[in-house]
């Protein structure tokens, strides 16, 4: 397998986009990446979208972005695993380049919520459709039941997993495109309208618009068109079973634990060489879990690190500098890009304000439904 | 929206309860050719007695669109007295009797209506018992 560089990124703001419709939201930020990467032509696309059919009524991306960022001819198509659909796109662009098949890959994730009304049936299509959604369950719901179980076990209170999007908000301060770059305190969360309890609105990730691109190419031609570019050093992704009730501990999410081993055995590192993470904090109680399973707390104690400071600045390691899928937005397909994006800023000292003193080595992690799906990525500063 | 065929196929299960225990212990609800824990494809067809205990739960307040009408109501994660899990709606409980460990027994009951002119959905719910 041949080294893999990122060489550019682009995306737009994420946010409520009305005047874009999903092509031009991928098209502004493939075309952004382009620049940044410094090339023209490109000779494969992979764009993550996890339900462009219900959210924009549109499929067969491939085709459509290919035609709209000037590259008709290339080799495109969509990547789909739910939420994890962007950071599944990366690693078949990774995968396409390591093999020698392309050497100037543009991957792409993008997501158009905000033009249907029941999107909270949308998202529980990456559930299980017959045996859980059926029985009324949102994702939220599911979320919340994963939270039930943790503090139950653990004892995680209400307010220490509250400190969690309080932390993510105060993080995307700093963040010129993310969706709500404004602090909340703890009476904002504990006050926000009930969704799935334990679970309130300010425990959730919001409905977003967005795109979410970078450019790949083989480690050994990076120079030849920038010298910012980073290396994909790990890369590990596992499946986990699609419904909730058939993960044999509720307060795991055991895919991510396969992809995190994976992709620190690729890169040979441990958790402890790891600078920064970007998780996947769809809900409150996700990023405490995710940081548990990728090593970083044990497990039990990862909810109480984080309220205690330990996954920001100063703390044990920074988690979600961007401001995470919280306070950044969570345009499903995009978000997996997104966060790559975030990994490449920080690796290469562009990210402003946010930016984690010597980064060095940092982490994605993104996921698809209640832990059915899972890729994580460890990117390296050159 | 189901069509009818789509709706009828799973009648067994959402209707009769009819599982499949395999032989690492895996009892499923949902058909399938292969145990997930042992990859071992023999398997005996069960039914489920109907009782169970819950191991998680939430109340919904912001539901889709077809359970809008219904909320707020509770779903849980059942795990049966054969090892079989599965997700149900609570019915027929106060909130405040619902725990994790409460024992539960699992009831037919309307699920929802798919609008004015589709299927109305059937299946099972969990009452839990006091």
């Amino acid at each position: 397998m041949r080294d893999v560089a990122i060489i550019g990124v682009g995306m737009t703001k994420f946010g409520e986009l009305w005047e874009q419709n999903i092509r031009d939201m991928f098209a502004e930020a493939a075309l952004k990446a382009m620049e940044n990467a410094n090339v023209e032509k490109i000779d494969a696309l992979y764009v993550g979208a996890m339900s462009s059919g219900l959210y924009a009524f549109q499929e067969h991306l491939g085709s459509l972005m290919a035609d709209y960022i000037g590259q008709v001819g290339v080799p495109a198509v969509r990547i789909e695993s739910a939420c994890s659909s962007g950071g599944q796109a990366v690693r078949m662009g990774f995968l396409d380049v390591a093999s020698g098949m392309h050497d100037i890959v543009l991957v792409g994730g993008v997501e158009k919520m905000w033009d249907v009304e029941d999107g909270t049936f949308v998202l529980a299509t990456a559930s299980d459709q017959e045996y859980e959604a059926y029985n009324g369950v949102t994702f939220p719901g599911l979320y919340a039941m994963i939270a039930r179980a943790y503090m139950e076990k653990y004892g995680l209170t209400r307010e220490e997993l509250a400190q969690v999007p309080i932390k993510n908000h105060k993080h995307a301060v700093n963040n010129p495109n993310a969706q709500y770059p404004f602090e909340i305190d703890l009476k904002t969360v504990l006050n926000s309208s009930m969704v799935a309890d334990p679970l309130r609105l300010m425990d959730c990730s919001p409905i977003t618009d967005g795109a979410a691109c970078i450019i790949l190419c083989p480690l050994d031609r990076a120079k030849e068109f920038t010298d910012k570019y980073v290396k994909i050093r790990g890369v590990g992704a596992a499946s986990g079973p699609i419904a909730l009730h058939d993960h044999k501990d509720l307060t795991r999410l055991e895919a991510v634990f396969l992809a995190g081993q994976r992709a620190y055995n690729m890169a040979g590192v441990t958790p402890n060489d790891i600078n920064f993470v970007e998780v996947h904090d769809c809900f409150s109680i996700a990023e405490i879990v995710v940081a548990e399973e990728l090593g970083f707390f044990e497990y039990g104690k990862g909810g109480k690190a984080i309220a205690e400071g330990q996954g920001t600045y100063g703390g044990k390691i920074v988690i979600n500098p961007s401001g995470g899928l919280k306070a950044k937005g969570h345009p499903v397909g995009a978000t997996g890009v997104a966060q790559i994006i975030e990994a490449y800023y920080q690796l290469t000292n562009q990210a402003g304000k946010r930016q984690v003193q010597n980064a060095r080595i940092g982490m994605t992690q993104n996921m698809g439904g209640s832990g059915g799906s899972c890729v994580v990525h460890i990117l390296e500063g050159m | 929206m189901a069509n009818s065929q789509r709706y009828t196929r799973e009648i067994p299960h959402r209707y009769r309860l009819e599982a499949q225990k395999f032989p690492s212990g895996f009892v499923s609800l949902p058909r399938r050719l292969v145990d997930p824990i042992s990859g071992k494809k023999e398997f005996e067809k069960i039914k489920l007695a109907g009782f169970g205990t819950i191991l998680t739960y939430t109340i919904i307040h912001v539901a889709s669109d077809h359970f809008k009408f219904q909320t707020p109501f509770a779903v849980a994660i059942i795990e049966t007295d054969e090892g079989a899990r599965l997700t149900a709606m609570i019915t027929d409980t106060k909130f405040e009797d619902i725990k994790i460990g409460a024992k539960v027994e699992l009831v037919f009951r309307k699920i929802m209506e798919e609008g004015a002119s589709g299927i109305i959905n059937y299946g099972y719910k969990a009452k839990v018992i006091v």
